[in-house]
């Protein structure tokens, strides 16, 4: 069962869109889980052949097992750890020092000599998993994050009253978001900063670009919006991660999660992974397609477990700025208000010009308000030049 | 421009204005440098006064000047407000570098001062560049290059008179000889104590003046700028001047005698002008009250701009380390 | 017209980035020592001089300081000029003016005035001319703030890297690996500028990271050769900006690979390997699957004699033995 959110912490299988001894392979939707957020499809990360389904219904807890992917035909074998081989000690190399340091045999103390990569670690302690009784087959006999991995299946399930639930649940959404909205007020010290943007030359832009087009390609200004907070993110990379028992880690792309209300209530942000990376055009069709998807309940596994930032806009809503609170564990949301026609003033002249709030709110303990005035000052630059978004 | 001195009353008086000027605001400056608000290095110009004022008073806008980290002198010689010199002293974002440079490190793009500099030689490529950009640019600027007799035994003094002399270029190089380096006397640290003969050497017109005489100086360096405008190359100007305070703020002085520093100081170039001027019916003492009132007025208020200047914020500490654009 | 990418030496990029620079901006001139009659020490500026004249095409006396200088004081005043240095070994004489002004006066004067110079310098080892003419020492460069220093190592940097730096209101470095002036490569007709701000992928790869620039990137590309031939699958990064390092692309492709050789054809102690590795370790510890590895130079001046000196610069074999560490330790 993948974490497809950081308050997640079980799921219940809906359906299995694949059957036992299908070969599957990397980015397939094998399966759809129910979660309080909703049916999300999950996606397999391993090529192979799939088998021991869990049954439609079950709640199973993150990190537990759903199935098993093998490089053969038929179920998985035993669940045996791979063996590792030991230490070898490399041959002395007359031109250089050597690259590896053997360690020393670790028969006498075994528990005090176990090396785990930093990765294994962290993983290991998302699956719960304790990385010190396994054999490593990395670096020195370091648990790697493979042998981490390879070990998950046969975790001992963690303690959940197994409690069979179908449909979704808007009470239950409700609750999940209360509670990683609680957590973040508990314990995110938020800053808040906002800025506001002359919009003319995006706007003026954007009129020119949708002349050209098609109705179903024109872009809406939110897509501007996304796409310079996304690049904005690119220079202030210090707001694009997560931060997790006080340590920040930066996120492996620019993922920004966009924030999609529901007809029922309650809210989504699934991910846009490398907005700053995609055209225009191809981010205005992300962003109808996860709205249409996460309305109809078709939202991805990776989609929710992965935003490295959130970006919300109340502009349809008619709301001038937003205070918004960080979805933990990301570190900063980027929030637009209304796009309003203001008195403005441009070359020592008050003109009508269109604007818009930007808002910020980021967490304290990794970065400053200076660092967030940056980004701020950064998406206002990238909107005044359009074209090159 | 003509290269007579204009020798009438107002003009003498500015000479004299100017000299005072420097001296006070040095005094202001050691008062606030034992109150801790100046702070480091604070390198004084007393006694070395005529020869940033006799040089620069024969510069138009248009010329550049590049000086070293003794530089007070030719800053306010040049036009540079007090308000901001001082303000610049005690590390104020009211400053002329928004209190990065300090005393030694002054530098005015309007008036084009390329800089105090404190390496000691460190200015005259940059001299040397500046000169080149405005002779391929088609101006007919000249550069003021000031440097002391330290930086002499430096190699980018040699490379930098040679490359000048082989391009041409509209450089005058004035070298404040104040005798010691620091405290390395001139014939310990030369074979060849003749400063001009090494300028010469690089077939480099050079002229030796008498650094305590404003008059000796202002008519140096108006005949070498002129020359210097008619394309005659660069020129070499060495003024002989003694320096009355230590290297910086306070030293032992166990290079030289007290008896030295005194008899220097008889001849020092306020005091020497201004008895000249009155042997001559220019000056009367009300003059000097009222240059000295002006003067001291002038400086207090600097101080208080500068006491009432704020610092730079913090978050700004990393602002102008890669600049975002050329400064018009 | 359409037809397939011409090809060009990096010598012959470096020469048509100039000469495309000298047409563009009449601020803009060469000087250096024997860059005009003789022809520059590495061809680059051969021909120049006839085309330009001697205004703009300086040769100077070997004065590193004061024409480095003279550089630094024109383009404060108003040029854009382009100096070069012959090999990296004699910018030591003109390291007071890189270090001390053009590097700390747009700070110092509170950014009243910029230095947009470049500064070409010719760099690195492996044409046997031993150890005054073959160091690696752009990575002292890379220490210091104000500068923005760059490392071509294709022959579409070295076309292109010139115009960018040109522009930057910075004093931009821009070091041209001495073996790597006769590598000839197709240029793409379609890039007309690259930028200097970022590192680059030059091979996508998911098993190991090589980072690499100048020519330990095309050894370390040569290593990522031989391991495919093993099933490794190397994603190299040409680093191609030394300073400001653009860490978020290395730290993206560890998040990737977890495993990473770092190459530097400089010294290890105090290297600008160093730095990498060390700001993988503050910024992509939790991300390690494996310890960290570099391939540098050995610690001795260089020798001359051709055996002695393949031994102290990193070989794409030594790459490949250290990916190969990580990968497939035992």
């Amino acid at each position: 069962m993948p974490a497809l959110g950081a308050d997640m912490e079980s799921g219940t299988l809906a359906e299995w869109l694949v059957k036992p001894g299908d070969r599957v392979k990397r980015g397939d939707v094998v399966a759809v889980v129910e979660t309080q957020k909703g049916a999300i499809e999950v996606e397999i990360f391993e090529e192979g052949v799939i088998s021991e389904f869990v049954p439609v219904g079950t709640e199973v807890p993150v990190g537990s097992v759903l199935a098993y992917v093998g490089g053969g035909a038929g179920p998985r074998a035993a669940a045996a750890p791979p063996i590792p081989k030991p230490p070898t000690i490399p041959p002395p190399k007359p031109s250089a020092p050597p690259l590896i340091t053997a360690a020393p045999p670790s028969a006498a103390a075994p528990s005090a000599a176990v090396k785990i990569t930093p990765v294994a670690r962290r993983r290991a302690a998302e699956l719960g998993i304790d990385a010190t009784a396994l054999k490593g087959t990395g670096v020195d006999g370091s648990v790697t994050l493979a042998d981490v991995e390879a070990a998950a299946p046969a975790a001992p399930p963690a303690p959940a009253a197994p409690k069979p639930r179908a449909g979704f649940d808007p009470a239950e959404m409700r609750k999940a978001i209360a509670a990683a909205m609680v957590r973040a007020k508990r314990e995110i010290p938020h800053y808040y900063l906002s800025h506001t943007i002359d919009l003319g030359a995006a706007l003026a832009w954007l009129e020119h670009f949708n002349a050209a087009q098609a109705v179903p390609q024109r872009l809406l200004p939110a897509a501007l919006l996304l796409k310079a907070s996304a690049l904005a993110l690119r220079e202030v990379p210090q707001l694009n991660g997560t931060c997790t028992d006080g340590v920040f880690r930066q996120g492996d792309g620019i993922h920004a999660g966009w924030a999609i209300s529901l007809r029922g209530g309650g809210l989504v942000a699934p991910a846009i992974r490398d907005a700053d990376q995609r055209p225009l055009a191809d981010l205005m069709a992300a962003m109808r397609d996860l709205v249409q998807r996460a309305r109809s309940g078709g939202l991805r596994a990776s989609e929710l477990s992965s935003p490295t930032v959130t970006v919300t806009s109340l502009g349809e809503r008619g709301a001038e700025s937003v205070t918004a609170i960080i979805y933990p564990p990301q570190v900063a949301i980027i929030g637009f208000g209304t796009i309003l026609t203001r008195p403005w003033v441009v070359d020592g002249a008050v003109v009508a010009r269109p604007v818009v709030t930007v808002s910020l709110a980021a967490d304290h303990r990794v970065t400053d308000g200076h660092i967030g005035a940056r980004l701020l000052s950064t998406i206002e630059h990238l909107l005044q030049e359009p074209a090159t978004l | 421009m003509t290269d007579k001195v204009r020798l009438d009353r107002a003009y003498l008086h500015h000479l004299l204005r100017q000299m005072i000027r420097i001296r006070r605001f040095e005094a202001k400056c050691v008062e606030l440098y034992q109150a801790q608000k100046i702070l480091g290095f604070l390198h004084l110009y007393d006694g070395e006064e005529a020869v940033s004022v006799g040089v620069i008073e024969t510069l138009g806008p248009g010329d550049a000047i590049v000086a070293t980290y003794r530089e007070h002198g030719q800053a306010i010689a040049r036009g540079i407000g007090m308000d901001r010199l001082m303000a610049e002293m005690l590390g104020k974002q009211e400053g002329c570098c928004r209190g990065r440079g300090g005393s030694m490190h002054i530098f005015d793009r309007k008036s084009r001062f390329y800089g105090g500099n404190a390496i000691v030689g460190g200015g005259l490529p940059l001299a040397v560049g500046v000169a080149l950009a405005d002779k391929m640019a088609g101006r007919n600027s000249v550069t003021a290059c000031f440097f002391g007799d330290g930086a002499v035994d430096e190699g980018e003094f040699h490379e930098s008179l040679n490359l000048a002399a082989i391009w041409q270029l509209p450089v005058l190089f004035v070298c404040e000889n104040n005798l010691y380096s620091m405290g390395m006397a001139l014939e310990r640290a030369e074979a060849e104590t003749d400063l001009g003969r090494k300028a010469s050497s690089y077939r480099i017109a050079a002229a030796s003046v008498d650094g305590m005489d404003i008059i000796a100086v202002e008519a140096a360096a108006r005949h070498a700028v002129a020359q210097i405008r008619a394309g005659n190359g660069p020129h070499f100007l060495e003024c002989r001047t003694y320096r009355f305070r230590a290297h910086s703020m306070y030293d032992a002085q166990q290079y030289r005698t007290r008896e030295e520093v005194e008899t220097w100081r008889k001849k020092g170039p306020i005091v020497r002008f201004q008895s000249w001027l009155r042997d001559n019916g220019l000056l009367q003492d009300d003059d000097i009250r009222q240059i000295e009132t002006e003067a001291d007025a002038e400086i207090g208020a600097a101080v208080a701009f500068a006491e009432a200047g704020t610092p730079e914020p913090v978050e700004e500490l990393e602002r102008f380390v890669m600049m975002t654009e050329v400064p018009a | 017209m359409s037809e397939a990418a011409a090809t060009l030496t990096y010598r012959e990029a470096c020469k048509q980035a100039l000469r495309d620079a000298l047409k563009a901006d009449p601020r803009t001139f060469l000087m250096g020592e024997d860059i005009g009659r003789y022809g520059g020490c590495y061809a680059v500026t051969k021909g120049l001089l006839e085309e330009f004249g001697e205004e703009r095409i300086r040769d100077t006396p070997l004065s590193e300081s004061a024409y480095v200088g003279a550089g630094i004081g024109a383009a404060m005043a108003g040029m854009r000029p382009i100096v070069e240095i012959m090999t990296v070994n004699f910018s030591l004489l003109a390291l007071d003016q890189i270090v001390n002004n053009a590097a700390t006066i747009p700070h110092m004067s509170g950014g009243q005035f910029a230095v947009p110079l470049v500064i070409r310098i010719a760099t690195g080892g492996g044409r046997r001319v031993a150890a005054q003419h073959s160091h690696s020492l752009e990575g002292w460069y890379a220490h210091i703030p104000g500068l923005r220093v760059l490392a071509p190592a294709t022959v579409e940097d070295a076309r292109w890297m010139l115009a960018a730096a040109l522009v930057d209101p910075n004093p931009v470095l821009i070091f041209e690996h001495i073996m790597l002036y006769n590598v000839e490569a197709p240029l793409d007709p379609a890039v007309t500028a690259v930028d200097i701000a970022h590192a680059k992928i030059r091979r996508a790869g998911s098993g190991v990271t090589l980072i690499g620039y100048g020519n330990g990137l095309v050894k370390a590309l040569a290593a990522a050769e031989q391991l495919a031939g093993e099933g490794v699958d190397a994603e190299v990064i040409d680093l191609r900006v030394l300073r400001p390092l653009d860490t978020p692309t290395i730290l993206a492709s560890v998040v990737k690979t977890r495993r990473v050789v770092i190459v530097d054809e400089g010294w290890r102690s105090g290297s600008l390997s160093a730095e990498i590795g060390m700001r993988i370790a503050e910024q992509g510890f939790f991300d390690l699957d494996a310890p960290l590895r570099r391939v540098c130079g050995r610690e001795v001046p260089m020798p001359y004699a051709p055996h002695l000196e393949d031994a102290a610069l990193p070989q794409p074999a030594d790459i490949a033995a250290a990916a190969r560490s990580l990968v497939r330790p035992t």
